[in-house]
């Protein structure tokens, strides 16, 4: 019912889609996969005619359509729930879904009418949420299917779902696919943006990948393996298992004894919590979102004040100390937010690679700078770590997610540190940035490193650690080495061990 | 991944400044888009809309900024000569003059907008730079010119710098906001004057105990003046110490730990903190260094030109203000603030002095500068509106071109 036809958009500097065919089918779901930077958004984009394409020809029902603008998009029939919500958070859910169509009672909105309408939409297609509540009340699951409302009552038959899943917890993802599965039994399509291997295979009809701004291929989800994808996005083969020997554990270079923490309201969030990590070991902490892992390494990177309890790092007893003193002895922190914490986006690469070391030897002496020295290192760390989007002077902000990583693993592992504290690593990263993350991170723990290793991605830890923690309400509440199921630690990190022990 | 990301580069940046989230941030994301288009199209359009204003009262607004030009000694650079007898030198020295306030007071503004803050308290911190000039002046009457200027131009250098600094160590110790705290600190100067040089205050002149005005400073202690006369306002050497500090201003920022731990708290604090950078000290010192600004202008003003200074002058003064609009003119980097307070030292004395009557009412043409100044921070303020001005422009290029291979096709 809808076709893309030899699509092509430029960027100054590059081409972002290049002769790009698509078919939608009626109540199909399509998922458009491809890395971040493959021209997925640019795409759809175009399709929504808030981009303008350069060439090729875009049909509905087998006529040619011209959108100069969302609006003539929706007019014919389409919608697209953008990665990040567009709501007004002081108005209601009703008042968010019928804002610029609204029912009219004389010249006043038909309140109760618009709450009838969305309550009736969202029975329709099993959107279950209060048409009654202000948005500013409601959770990021919920304000999704606000926006998915919000299309529907435009009439839209054709649903574009940008990167969906990235704002979910696993539980909110799972009912959002089975709100696809009704929207689809009722004939719309829809359109699903992701470069999630896993998500593509569970829930699409098709799968069209992008790669470089060029199609690549359109295959059903039968025959379809994670392998056969993940192929198709990188170009190459991609090791979805991460390789590594057995672990050779030395001293313990970090030591946390019967910590607390208390969060900015002074809750208390790490609660007499102890455990050490060796040289040469990865030690995985699983936990659910909020259980006290960012208290955790905030105090043990000397950005939030502990309270009572004790941290040694490699024998130093180093309580209370201050985010410079932590570097000093050799903490290296990825940090779990590279945009607001781990990098200052608009500093050039070299200065970044810098955020550490800016006031010693050679970057500086006596307080003056040597920028051609930060530069020289910056060019080195580029090559050595693959960091691909610009040299030394380009603005950090301007490289792909994928490539700020490596440029936050490459200062964090060229200081060379004792202990590394790795906080969600991969997070909104794509299958080629994961695998080299991965491989790094297991390099640097055969270097002799003890890493700490904080993923709210259960898989991740599974893989990687040598040692798998559970934490859960700021406290240890398991431990395991060696072979232990999904399920297992899924229950210990709902508290579940506990209860049944208690 | 791609070379250049157009999906995460171009249309992402406002988000990635809405996430770190600082002024000094989404000022930068501006100035890269902009770069120099902005302020030339910021300025262009407020003597655009400025002209009109003339035009409404009848008169030739081509004419009323040529006399602004004149007037302001800037066509001394078609005949230049030394001699002040000359109208055109006479006008250009009086010009840099006022420069030489408006670059420090507009450095004033622009370093603590490098370290996120907004620095509106120039004008209090100018002021306690004038009197502490003026009490070190007027004292120590006996002592040799060198060491006495500087004692004087340091104690009110110094005297800013500390005024400014309670305004930063409020923010880093109770957060309490710079914009408002700056705003009560003027207040708080500008009573201070009222009652230092008041009657009986402890500043006013020996002389005449019914006049609120300052004593004059010792001759030991006045600047020596380059160009033109003392006794005639002469342009003193403190053009030559604004230029320095233009070039300061620019070296601690780029090329010292202080400056990189300056930018990287106004960038972004968190990655700061993380980076191992004291955020609270930063915030202190840098309001400090502004204030230091601001109290350098006061102390050059008072020992250059001034002498001294009554309670009626400081209602008539707005220079530290003015600062502002130059510092937001020029971006907040050294070469945009030296640019911008030399359009601004232009119109404020051209607009006053130059204007020959049948061009434009003498009476008009002083608020000419006014309205000017107001629409340039209404515009910097709404560049936003100006971006998006010029980005569509842009953007119609290759939407037009697109149109013509269709048409093609």
């Amino acid at each position: 019912m809808l076709e893309m036809k030899g699509i092509r958009k430029e960027f100054p500097g590059t081409v972002a889609n290049d002769d790009v065919d698509l078919d939608i089918r009626r109540g199909e779901v399509h998922a458009l996969l491809g890395e971040n930077g493959a021209g997925k958004s640019t795409l759809m984009n175009i399709l929504y005619g808030l981009y303008r394409r350069d060439a090729g020809e875009i049909l509905l029902h087998g006529k040619p359509v011209d959108f100069g603008s969302a609006r003539d998009s929706i007019e014919s029939g389409i919608g697209m729930v953008h990665q990040h919500f567009m709501l007004i958070p002081v108005m209601t859910v009703a008042e968010n879904i019928v804002l610029g169509m609204e029912p009219r009672d004389g010249i006043l909105l038909d309140e109760r009418g618009a709450e009838r309408r969305v309550r009736e939409l969202s029975e329709q297609f099993g959107l279950l949420v209060d048409p009654t509540l202000l948005v500013s009340d409601i959770t990021v699951g919920q304000e999704q299917r606000v926006e998915i409302l919000k299309a529907l009552y435009r009439g839209a038959d054709v649903l574009i779902l940008d990167e969906p899943t990235a704002v979910l917890t696993p539980q909110e993802a799972n009912e959002l696919f089975g709100i696809i599965r009704s929207l689809k039994a009722d004939g719309k399509s829809i359109i699903f943006i992701s470069h999630k291997l896993n998500e593509v295979l569970e829930i699409a009809d098709r799968i069209t990948v992008l790669r470089r701004g060029r199609k690549i291929e359109t295959v059903p989800r039968e025959g379809a393996t994670e392998a056969s994808l993940a192929r198709a996005m990188v170009g190459r083969e991609v090791l979805l298992q991460v390789e590594k020997s057995p672990a050779q554990p030395g001293d313990v270079l970090l030591k946390v004894e019967s910590l607390h923490v208390t969060d900015d309201r002074g809750i208390p969030k790490v609660r007499g919590l102890s455990f050490d990590v060796r040289a040469g070991e990865i030690v995985g902490i699983a936990g659910v979102d909020g259980n006290g892992q960012t208290e955790l390494i905030e105090a043990i990177t000397g950005l939030r004040k502990a309270g009572s309890g004790s941290i040694e790092v490699a024998g130093r007893e180093l309580h209370h100390a201050s985010a410079r003193q932590m570097l000093d002895a050799g903490v290296g922190h990825i940090p779990e937010d590279r945009q607001r914490r781990g990098l200052v986006l608009e500093f050039s690469i070299a200065e970044n690679i810098a955020l550490h070391d800016y006031a010693k030897p050679p970057d500086a002496r006596w307080g003056w700078l040597f920028p051609d020295r930060m530069i020289d290192r910056a060019r080195r760390l580029i090559k050595e770590f693959d960091v691909r989007g610009g040299g030394p002077l380009s603005r950090a902000g301007g490289l792909s997610g994928g490539n700020q990583q490596k440029l936050v693993v490459a200062r964090e592992i060229s200081r060379d540190p004792k202990v590394l504290i790795a906080a969600q690593p991969t997070r909104g990263l794509d299958v080629g940035a994961i695998e080299y993350l991965h491989r790094r991170i297991v390099t640097e723990r055969d270097e002799g490193r003890a890493v700490l290793l904080i993923s709210l991605e259960l898989e991740e830890i599974l893989s990687l650690s040598d040692r798998i923690l559970v934490i859960y309400e700021g406290e240890i509440v398991g431990e395991h080495t060696g072979e232990v199921s999904e399920q297992e630690i899924g229950l210990e990190m709902l508290g579940g061990k506990e209860k049944t022990a208690a | 991944m791609s070379e250049i990301d157009p999906e995460t580069s171009a249309p992402e940046s406002p988000e990635e400044a809405a996430q770190s989230g600082t002024l000094a941030a989404s000022i930068a994301l501006k100035q890269r888009a902009g770069g120099l288009v902005v302020p030339v199209l910021t300025a262009l359009l407020a003597f655009m809309i400025g002209g009109l204003v003339v035009l409404a009262t009848g008169h030739n607004p081509l004419l009323a900024y040529r006399d602004i030009f004149n007037g302001a000694g800037l066509n001394w650079v078609f005949h230049p000569t030394t001699s002040v007898v000359n109208t055109s030198a006479y006008n250009l020295s009086q010009t840099l003059l006022q420069t030489t306030t408006l670059i420090l007071c507009g450095l004033a503004v622009a370093f603590a907008f490098r370290c996120g803050m907004f620095n509106i308290g120039g004008q209090g911190q100018y002021f306690v730079g004038l009197y502490v000039a003026n009490w070190l002046g007027v004292s120590f009457a006996g002592m040799s010119p060198l060491p006495h200027i500087l004692l004087a131009v340091g104690g009110a250098t110094l005297a800013g710098a500390l005024w400014a600094g309670i305004a930063g160590f409020l923010k880093a110790t109770v957060g309490a906001h710079e914009v408002i705290s700056t705003i009560m600190l003027n207040w708080i100067a500008i009573w201070l004057g009222e009652w230092l040089f008041g009657d009986g205050g402890p500043l006013q002149n020996t002389a005449n105990k019914t006049v609120p005005i300052s004593g004059d400073v010792a001759d030991s202690a006045k600047l020596p003046v380059f160009w033109g006369e003392k006794e005639l306002q002469g342009l003193h050497v403190g053009f030559f110490v604004a230029i320095a500090a233009l070039v300061v201003f620019w070296a601690i920022l780029n090329r010292t730990t202080l400056g990189y731990e300056v930018r990287a708290v106004g960038f972004n604090p968190e990655a700061a903190a993380y980076g191992g950078i004291n955020v609270p000290k930063n915030l202190m010192r840098a309001m400090a260094i502004s204030g230091a600004f601001a109290g350098l202008a006061g102390g050059l003003d008072m020992l250059g030109y001034l002498y001294h200074f009554g309670v009626s002058d400081i209602p008539a003064n707005s220079v530290g203000f003015l600062g502002i609009a130059v510092a937001l003119l020029g971006r907040n980097t050294a070469v945009g603030t030296g640019l911008g307070a030399l359009l601004f030292g232009a119109l404020l004395f051209g607009t006053t002095h130059g204007l020959s009557s049948n061009v434009i009412a003498p009476e008009l043409a002083g608020n000419l500068t006014y309205i000017i100044q107001g629409l340039i921070v209404l515009f910097v303020g709404a560049d936003v509106l100006i971006l998006y001005i010029w980005n569509t422009r842009r953007k119609l290029k290759p939407r037009a071109r697109a149109r013509a291979t269709e048409a093609a096709a």
